[in-house]
């Protein structure tokens, strides 16, 4: 969490330094329904075309079913679904993002479907800010802050907090989220 | 220097219950009128062992106990003393007390229970009320209280350390020893004598040296030996002692050459030749040894280590150096800018070629996960031989077939309901020595456990020459649970099915062995999990037998492939009875919706695979597709799908490993085409479909 007092404005620019220091990380973004989301690369183990997948039986419906990984059975949940957006038909650019998610003292590999891959930068630590809050009631603790990218707020997410429990906002909350988020984001620019 | 001894106490504790798992059935397999000098020494080594191994890590407790039990043993084997049941159950009792000792150390917590100080009470008494006379004897007891008595006084030790060519090989290194032995005392090392050869002949790595230590100390022997116990096996050592009178070591060195052992005690001396005796029935010992070792390393207690023969590890290497044989050829072949007719012909051999060798790779690799049943066997003839005993039982335990191999997890799995069938046999099946006699039998019973291959499945089986089972109590009883109708009858099998109900139990009153909550229904679920089956078959007064039918590995199955709708699921072989048409005149209808068909003079409860999946299918009637009879916790249930396609070998993949436990699937595989296909658990499909509770409203 940086300082409050510390304008948004120059941190961007701060942002995408391609420097690999320790106070930076990488991440991969992607896009979803027009927002940017980022995952940190250490965790993406690899980007896949949409393939047909087998359908697992009274799985919930984000939950598209498993593919082969060359011969590892690896489950595909649709983040759109996931996160309560409205569903779209898969397209050219519809990309798998083949995760590595820490559980308590193993490993889980499960593809992620979003809407397309954006890009790959640094993010130093400090220009990590907190999602705001939303009370009590609203867990977002699979965010881990956003941060900006030229004109974009991408919002980081923990992929560990995210796959590896249950624990998801109502699709209304999220979309209150998303929605306050941008009139922060205008703000700032417009500021 | 001193050497970190712990990172070794794993692979000793490991060694030691090996040990111990020895002697125990070293000593069940024991006639005490008549007692095997090799099996006696089988035990006596065990115990050597670990009484040395834990002395040199500092584990005194168990030190100081298993030295009373090789004294015993020790006596025992020189003839000195008549062995009798009553030792083989004080030393069955402290196998017992050693294995919860080292569990105590693995797990560093400290070890309190009255029975070793009971025991060792016992090993006390029986040690002396040993045979007097026997010189032998008392002169090994007086080389450790000469030790103990003698510890304020010095005493001068004269070790002939004849290293043996290959110590330094064997990683071993005098040096150190020399180095821990003056930490003991005052050391003087001379080399004894050489037998180098030509300078130009010398092999680097062989030790060509004796020594001759002297050591002056108050430590007793117990402590010198620990000092080369690691070597004692390769080297000769030689100990004498003589008591150090005066305490300036430098006159001492010429005192004790003039000063002859008689002006010292005589029982010093005779401590020494104790000594001396000691180390050559040792030798002896040592010479007998490498057969009853084997047998020793061959019963491996189960560890999450497997311990692989080399055979089979040869055998994969051989076999991967095919594979890249055939990888270089195809290789080859790829490098070619053009494929002409002879190249393809060649291609096509090396596709062959690579199909089988893969082939072969994967049954070598699922071999290493195979161990003989011996390893579950094992255990029984202890189990057996305490409950015998303790209900007053006569029984004798047949093992057969100990060879069979079986997957090591699935092994694993199936011990523990093996003990519960073994013990109700015990405790329901036999009779006692005078209710046999009555009826003509032999006083005592048998329990035969028998293993065996039948095509792509193990089969156990638990037979034995008991009572059988009470259908008249057994139905009695299903009637006041309510399980049985009043006025229902029931064929014998029926009745016998009965004993797998949940919360079903013969027992009129909770014994120790039996009515621990876990019943028969608890086997049975437990082999179903296995994907195996349980079978019983009994006769009144003949006794009864179960077979358990398994298959050989949790890895791969044989699998019926069936389209449902779009998606083509795999059901295990095993489980399949037939598959088949129905007749519309065959189908009923329940009024709550469930379905029945007719088969033969059955009536099966038919679940349609598509509903309980939640999808479509082509068949949504039962007279629409086909029916497949499968079998569900001994119950026969019908599942609908659309279509049969091939059979094939599956290799099971888990759907848990990166998702979750799905209801009605136990697992997922990959078809040829390289999609994922479901495998269908049927007991977990029958119970999502409630089918048993359909039936008890039906009944």
């Amino acid at each position: 969490m940086t300082e409050q007092t510390q304008s948004m404005q120059p941190q961007y620019e701060q942002g995408i330094k391609q420097d690999n220091d320790e106070d930076s990380q990488q991440y991969l973004t992607f896009i979803m329904a027009n927002e940017e989301y980022g995952v940190e690369i250490l965790s993406v183990q690899e980007i896949r075309g949409w393939e047909s997948t087998t359908v697992i039986p009274n799985a919930p419906s984000h939950v598209k079913g498993v593919i082969n990984l060359r011969g590892t059975i690896v489950p595909i949940i649709d983040l759109r679904q996931r996160f309560g957006i409205e569903v779209l038909d898969y397209g050219a650019t519809t990309v798998v993002i083949v995760v590595k998610v820490a559980m308590a003292n193993e490993h889980k590999v499960i593809g992620i479907v979003v809407d397309a891959v954006s890009d790959v930068f640094s993010v130093n630590n400090d220009d990590v800010r907190d999602a705001p809050n939303f009370g009590e009631d609203t867990d977002l603790s699979f965010i881990k802050g956003l941060t900006n990218a030229g004109e974009k707020m991408v919002i980081l997410l923990d992929i560990n907090r995210l796959l590896g429990s249950e624990i998801l906002p109502e699709a209304e909350q999220l979309s209150n989220l998303i929605n306050t988020l941008d009139a922060r984001q205008q703000q700032a620019v417009n500021a | 220097m001193e050497i970190d001894l712990s990172q070794f106490s794993q692979v000793f504790f490991e060694e030691s219950l090996e040990g111990l798992d020895a002697m125990e059935s070293e000593l069940l397999n024991l006639d005490v009128n008549k007692p095997d000098e090799e099996a006696i020494n089988t035990i006596f080594r065990a115990a050597h062992s670990i009484k040395g191994g834990s002395a040199t890590f500092g584990f005194s407790q168990v030190a100081n106990y298993t030295h009373l039990l090789e004294t015993l043993l020790d006596e025992i084997r020189d003839g000195r003393r008549q062995m009798t049941s009553e030792h083989q159950d004080m030393l069955l009792l402290s196998v017992d007390l050693l294995r919860n000792m080292f569990d105590a150390l693995m797990r560093k917590i400290d070890f309190d229970d009255p029975l070793l100080a009971q025991l060792e009470k016992q090993f006390t008494i029986e040690i002396d009320k040993g045979t007097k006379g026997s010189v032998s004897e008392e002169l090994d007891s007086s080389s450790d209280t000469l030790a103990e008595q003698e510890t304020p006084g010095l005493l001068r030790w004269v070790i002939d350390f004849q290293a043996g060519i290959d110590i330094l090989r064997c990683g071993n290194d005098p040096y150190l020893m020399f180095n821990e032995l003056r930490q003991l005392g005052e050391l003087s090392v001379c080399l004894a004598g050489h037998s180098s050869p030509e300078f130009n002949d010398i092999d680097p790595e062989a030790c060509y040296l004796n020594w001759q230590l002297e050591l002056i100390t108050d430590q007793p022997l117990e402590r010198l030996k620990e000092v080369f116990e690691w070597v004692e096996d390769e080297c000769t050592i030689n100990y004498s002692s003589s008591p150090v009178i005066n305490d300036n070591t430098e006159q001492d060195d010429e005192l004790s050459n003039r000063d002859p052992a008689e002006a010292a005690s005589s029982q010093e001396q005779q401590g020494s030749e104790a000594v001396q005796r000691e180390l050559e029935s040792n030798k002896v010992d040592e010479a007998q040894g490498p057969k009853p070792k084997a047998v020793s390393q061959a019963k491996t207690p189960e560890t999450s280590s497997i311990r692989v023969s080399i055979d089979k590890i040869d055998l994969l290497i051989n076999m991967v150096g095919e594979l890249v044989i055939t990888q270089a050829m195809l290789g080859q072949i790829g490098q070619q800018d053009k494929i002409d007719e002879e190249s393809l012909i060649s291609l096509k051999q090396g596709l062959e070629q690579l199909a089988t060798h893969t082939r072969d790779l994967q049954e070598s690799v699922m071999q290493i996960r195979m161990l003989p049943i011996s390893f579950a066997f094992n255990r029984f003839p202890r189990l057996v031989r305490d409950i015998g005993q303790q209900l007053g039982k006569k029984v004798n335990l047949v093992l057969k077939g100990e060879d069979t191999e079986l997957d090591k997890t699935v092994m694993e799995k199936i011990v523990d309901p093996m003990v519960h069938l073994v013990r109700n046999s015990l405790d329901h099946g036999l009779e006692t020595p005078e209710e046999r006699l009555a009826k003509g039998k032999s006083e005592a019973g048998t329990i035969t456990l028998n293993a065996f291959h039948q095509g792509g499945s193990i089969i156990i089986e638990i037979i034995d020459d008991g009572a059988g089972l009470d259908t008249d109590r057994i139905l009695r009883k299903a009637r006041e649970k309510g399980l049985v109708g009043q006025e229902e009858e029931l064929s014998t099998e029926a009745i016998h099915k009965l004993i797998f109900k949940p919360g079903f139990s013969t027992a009129d009153a909770v014994s120790d062995l039996s009515g621990r909550g876990v019943g028969m229904d608890v086997v049975r679920r437990n082999i179903n999990e296995l994907n195996g089956s349980i079978e019983l078959k009994s006769s009144q007064d003949k006794g009864s037998r179960f077979t358990i039918r398994l298959p050989l590995t949790l890895a791969i199955l044989d699998g019926q492939l069936v389209r449902v709708g779009k998606h083509i699921y795999v059901v295990p072989l095993v489980s399949i009875h037939e598959s088949l048409q129905v007749e519309p005149s065959k189908i009923n209808r329940l009024s709550d919706g469930h379905e029945l068909i007719q088969l033969r003079n059955e009536y099966l409860p038919v679940i349609k695979v598509y509903q309980e999946f939640c999808h479509t299918s082509d068949a949504k009637e039962i007279k629409d597709g086909l029916v497949m009879v499968v079998d569900s916790n001994n119950e026969k249930i019908g599942l609908l799908v659309d279509e049969l396609l091939s059979q094939q070998q599956v290799v099971i993949k888990s759907l848990e490993d990166n998702y979750n436990r799905v209801p009605g699937v136990s697992g997922a595989t990959i078809l040829g085409d390289g999609t994922v296909a479901l495998i269908i658990d049927v007991t977990g499909l029958v119970s999502m479909a409630g089918i048993a509770s359909m039936k008890e409203d039906a009944a």
